[in-house]
């Protein structure tokens, strides 16, 4: 349901982030997640970030999709 | 004089000849603005094509352009879509009482960069201003007059079956720049309006390939609602290929954050074109070498079957409809 | 069944269905937070946007919402403070912003979104914010997947559970689905490769007969889920009975605020009166969102109740069921 895109974050201002989807830029909350960190990729909800992103697992799942990419 | 634009300076008196040179006629110098005549005279022979747009959007100034620069793009761009050379414009102006004056000469020169760009005269006008609240800040109508080249029959109604479809470029660009800008939405980032005035690249596009079929530019509604209204006018099927479609990674990211389909975003600097599947190659590598075309692709196919319907070939190769846009576009986070 | 919106959409999205070995059938359960919330609370959403000086804030899936006599978006029209926001520190700004007026947030959504609820409440009280308060309708999933296998209208096999729901209750909650129900239970992401994947381990589990409840979705899905939120989530709510459109009541689905933060909840500010509410004659949104039916066997579906001019949520909400089979034109005889 919830529409939540993975967000890289580029700065952080005590439990502000500035994060960067592909180039749009937002101030998000850490609120919910106060360990994330500059540089951590963070799933972004209605201006909150509401988890870390796993990156070893994001790898296999694009690896997935390259291979579907590529046999399709 | 004034920094604001007053309820006198529509009332057709001192004020308002004042601003008409300040704000216009100075700017868009031509043969006809410096007569000042009630109608602009021409001489126009062969089938005339004739538009007229209104324009409403707010901001008025954004990344990428303006409203006065939107408003010369899609007359002339509407004029090309018939396949006839844009030649001249009407431009009228209903302002807001308490705007500023040099807003109003910003877009006035953009309006002049455009049509010079675009090789329009800007041959006759009008400003009215209303009351504050009732128009907001500015409203832009054009008109605008083409002549249409012996031998060209483009229409929405003449595309065939087996015609390949061609996009122009990056989709959504015009329309995720505005909604970042509005609502309060607080996005900012790399997203640009792709604002451009295309006959040039139409020119050269019927000059390798004179029987292009169809050509629309996908605005309001996006490529889906446009691909929808040519296979209802042509009566065939259209057959579009999910990943052919280019994006620029902002806009699409954009639109996941807001759960939007680009393929429904305005753009309002591409064009699609309907061509004989035989030319589809030449016309892409002279499209791709025009500034307004670089990133011109071969999105799909016309088909006899399901007419009037547009079909979607998902990446997975699985098909699906791809329907007209139905409402508003409301971003959502649920 | 899947019980999450936006897999309807990706489903239909990607033709899914196309790739499915036969006997396997998909249904969408009530995974719409817009599309469940109960006529009488949108009655009442709408009749808090009347009181006057209040702002309601919203975000933008709830505006179009038909409730029995109007809409938000029809309260705007006529000239309530209606004001879409894309994040609830947004609607915290704007009572910051404007502090004689009462501000109330329209609190949908699911677990993902309740978290952002929370923290809004919690941030209003550190910072002394007074006028900010919060309608609470948001919901919890796990016990309406209970209330729905306890129904039995459908004999499930397996549940594609919801995506960010997850993110933040983890994958525990959902035990109870295959030691008291035998149901498999994957946990899926929104690409079409995630979908794909879940419906395969849920055959794969069907097919050795041992269900349990699987993450496919780990780079944001973990056993234990988001705690930090799940504690935020204690600290500011307590489970009430909620009313879930098509469903009925459903113990411990809603979240009420805690008598230590009643000063943000709006159902103690105000007395809301509205009449009786009523959903509207032949709309089977209730069926659809139990799916016992299909959109496509709803006789308004396409006719008379289209995306245009939705006679209930389903085909209102971007996430609907009957919005998602319309626009995407799952067949079923269309």
């Amino acid at each position: 349901m919830c529409v939540a895109v993975p967000a890289l974050i580029l700065s952080l201002n005590g439990i502000e982030a500035e994060v960067d989807i592909e180039g749009v830029r937002r101030k998000t909350s850490i609120y919910l997640t106060p360990e994330a960190k500059v540089g951590d990729y963070v799933l972004m909800h209605a201006g909150f970030a509401i988890k870390v992103i796993d990156l070893q697992e994001a790898r296999e799942t694009i690896a997935l999709l390259k291979e579907i990419n590529a046999a399709g | 004089m004034e920094d604001r634009v007053l309820m006198a300076h529509g009332s057709g008196g001192k004020l308002s000849h004042e601003l008409v040179n300040r704000c216009f006629v100075g700017k868009l110098r031509n043969e006809w603005l410096a007569r000042l005549d009630d109608s602009a005279v021409l001489e126009c022979q062969g089938r005339l094509a004739f538009t007229t747009d209104s324009y409403v959007v707010t901001p008025i100034f954004f990344p990428g352009g303006d409203i006065g620069r939107l408003a010369v793009c899609g007359t002339v761009n509407d004029l090309s879509m018939s396949g006839a050379v844009p030649l001249y414009l009407s431009l009228a102006f209903i302002i807001e009482e308490g705007s500023d004056i040099s807003d109003l000469e910003h877009v006035v020169d953009s309006i002049q960069r455009t049509a010079q760009e675009a090789s329009v005269c800007i041959v006759t006008g009008d400003t009215k201003v209303v009351q504050r609240g009732k128009a907001d800040k500015l409203f832009v109508n054009t008109a605008g007059i083409g002549r249409i080249p012996q031998g060209v029959n483009v229409s929405g109604s003449n595309v065939r079956p087996g015609d390949a479809v061609i996009l122009s470029g990056t989709v959504g660009d015009h329309g995720m720049t505005i909604m970042a800008q509005r609502e309060g939405l607080r996005f900012s980032g790399d997203l640009v309006s792709d604002c451009a005035p295309l006959n040039g690249l139409v020119a050269e596009m019927l000059q390798v390939c004179p029987d292009i079929h169809g050509m629309r530019d996908p605005t309001r509604g996006g490529v889906a609602t446009t691909l929808n209204e040519i296979a209802s006018q042509s009566r065939v099927g259209i057959i579009v290929n999910d990943v052919a479609v280019p994006v620029r990674p902002p806009v699409s990211a954009m639109c996941e954050l807001l759960g939007l389909d680009p393929l429904y975003i305005a753009n309002e600097g591409k064009l699609l074109a309907f061509v004989p599947t035989d030319r589809a190659d030449v016309l892409l590598e002279v499209m791709r070498r025009h500034k307004y075309g670089k990133d011109a692709a071969i999105i799909g196919q016309v088909t006899s079957e399901h007419a009037g319907r547009v079909t979607l070939r998902t990446m997975l190769g699985t098909s699906r409809i791809l329907a007209m846009l139905s409402g508003d576009i409301l971003p959502r986070i649920c | 069944m899947e019980f999450c919106g936006s897999h309807t959409a990706a489903i239909l999205k990607y033709g899914i269905r196309q790739l499915l070995p036969a006997g396997v059938e998909m249904l969408s359960g009530p995974g719409c937070p817009v599309c469940v919330t109960d006529q009488a609370d949108i009655d009442r959403a709408i009749a808090l946007a009347k009181v006057p000086g209040v702002i309601l804030c919203t975000f933008g899936d709830m505006l179009k919402v038909p409730g029995t006599y109007s809409s938000l978006q029809q309260a705007r029209a006529e000239g309530c403070d209606v004001c879409m926001v894309y994040s609830t520190l947004d609607a915290l700004d704007i009572a910051r912003a404007n502090p004689d007026k009462p501000v109330v947030f329209l609190g949908v959504g699911f677990e993902t979104t309740a978290p952002t609820i929370a923290a809004s409440i919690a941030q209003a009280k550190q910072q002394q914010i007074k006028n900010y308060s919060v309608f609470s309708l948001a919901k919890l999933c796990p016990p309406v997947m209970k209330a729905l296998l306890d129904g039995g209208e459908i004999k499930i096999d397996g549940i594609i559970c919801p995506g960010h729901v997850s993110t933040i209750i983890g994958s525990k909650p959902y035990e109870f689905i295959p030691r008291e129900y035998g149901v498999a239970c994957v946990v899926a992401g929104f690409e079409p490769v995630d979908i794909l994947m879940a419906v395969d381990q849920l055959l794969v589990q069907l097919g050795n007969g041992r269900p349990r409840v699987e993450i496919a979705y780990g780079r944001t899905v973990s056993p234990e889920g988001n705690v930090r939120a799940q504690e935020l989530l204690a600290e500011v709510f307590e489970p009430q009975t909620a009313r879930w459109r098509g469903v009925g009541e459903v113990g411990g689905s809603g979240y009420r605020i805690r008598d230590r933060y009643k000063e943000f909840d709006t159902e103690r500010l105000f007395d809301i009166k509205t009449g009786p509410a009523k959903e509207p004659a032949g709309c089977r949104c209730g069926d659809v969102l139990r799916g016992v039916i299909r959109p496509t066997a709803c006789p308004l579906f396409g006719h008379a109740c289209t995306p245009e001019r939705p006679v209930g949520p389903c085909m209102v909400s971007g996430e609907g069921a009957c919005a998602s089979y319309y626009l995407f034109g799952e067949s079923d005889g269309r």
